[in-house]
């Protein structure tokens, strides 16, 4: 009976296995948003070392390779590549897998690094990327 | 009967009207997507710039109405990045054809100390004769810069010369002086092609 079970959980990791590497990854958009939240300047301008957006932001070719930046502070901010007035929205689509360096007003450090992984084609690639983005939910329920 | 043949023509016109409004929206938002540069919306004026031409007029961005702007920011005695994308922007122009003509390149320096209108004027006609490059006194170059986010920072050399590192970006201007794109260093002259034959059928 013991034997049984322990076969019958090697067939469920085995097929959760299978399905993680070779079904298709579907996501509901590519897009990655964030934003720079109202008072971000003046909480910064009052001593509040407060960091809005993550140091380090993973996007994924063909999956998540937009990154969705929306400005709701009163003052403008810059994003690397460009400056956003109050109110203004950058949608900045990737297409090579690599590491950017951006300036960015919103972090305290002032600089910002977006990693762009190439698209997880192979199996294996697959497996990783669904854990990595369990492992990342996990961590955002957390988190609230 | 009348009536409801009228109530239903009436619906069906809504409904229509609906699902226009729907994919005209739907068309927006795709065309937002389609460019290869980072999209800004909504869009809003690009801020003006008050300088001096290397075509020996003051320069301005109002000048240009009419055609796609590409703005970036640089110096001359760069030695990697401003070669690069004004070699990009030239081969860009190039590939456009006649409708070159409806596209113009403003180089700013961040470099007023070195940069007078004749260094920065021969340095420009090396890739396009057509760029126009932006010079001024420190402080209204400093203006220019704040407006479009531009950081820059001398480095200095051993032998008291110095270098500058600057941000790198060329701001896609539309022909009625909306800020609409930026395009991060790096890309293709292909890329801006795309991006300008989007900006110049609008």
């Amino acid at each position: 009976m013991r034997r049984l079970s322990l076969v019958a959980l090697l067939v469920v990791a085995l097929a959760l296995l299978a399905w993680a590497g070779f079904a298709p990854l579907e996501v509901s958009s590519r897009e990655e948003p964030f934003e720079i939240p109202k008072g971000t300047y003046a909480r910064r301008m009052s001593g509040d070392k407060v960091d809005i957006l993550p140091a380090q932001i993973r996007l994924t070719l063909g999956l998540n390779d937009v990154l969705l930046l929306r400005n709701l502070d009163e003052v403008p901010q810059v994003f690397g590549p460009t400056i956003m007035m109050p109110g203004q929205s950058f949608r900045l689509p990737f297409e090579k897998a690599a590491e950017y360096q951006f300036a960015c007003t919103a972090h305290t450090s002032g600089q910002m690094t977006i990693v762009v992984d190439p698209e997880p084609v192979t199996p294996w690639a697959r497996i990783k990327w669904r854990t990595r983005h369990a492992w990342d939910k996990v961590g955002e329920k957390k988190t609230k | 009967m009348k009536n409801t043949a009228v109530k239903n023509s009436t619906m069906l016109r809504g409904f229509a009207l609906l699902l226009l409004g729907a994919s005209l929206a739907a068309t927006a938002v795709a065309k937002a997507s389609e460019f290869k540069a980072g999209v800004l919306t909504p869009v809003m004026a690009a801020p003006e710039i008050r300088l001096q031409g290397t075509d020996g007029k003051p320069l301005t961005l109002a000048r240009f109405r009419g055609k796609v702007v590409l703005l970036a920011f640089g110096f001359s005695n760069c030695g990697e990045v401003c070669p690069i994308t004004l070699a990009t922007l030239a081969g860009a122009r190039k590939k456009l054809g006649p409708a070159a003509a409806d596209v113009q390149v403003v180089y700013v320096t961040v470099d007023p100390e070195r940069d007078t209108e004749a260094q920065m004027k021969k340095y420009l006609a090396v890739f396009d004769p057509t760029f126009i490059g932006g010079v001024g006194t420190r402080a209204e170059i400093d203006v220019a810069q704040k407006s479009f986010g531009i950081s820059s920072s001398k480095i200095a050399g051993g032998d008291g010369s110095y270098t500058i590192g600057h941000s790198s970006s060329i701001y896609m201007i539309d022909r009625a002086g909306g800020l609409r794109a930026v395009m991060p260093y790096g890309h293709p002259a292909d890329d801006f092609v795309h991006d300008i034959k989007l900006l110049l059928a609008r």
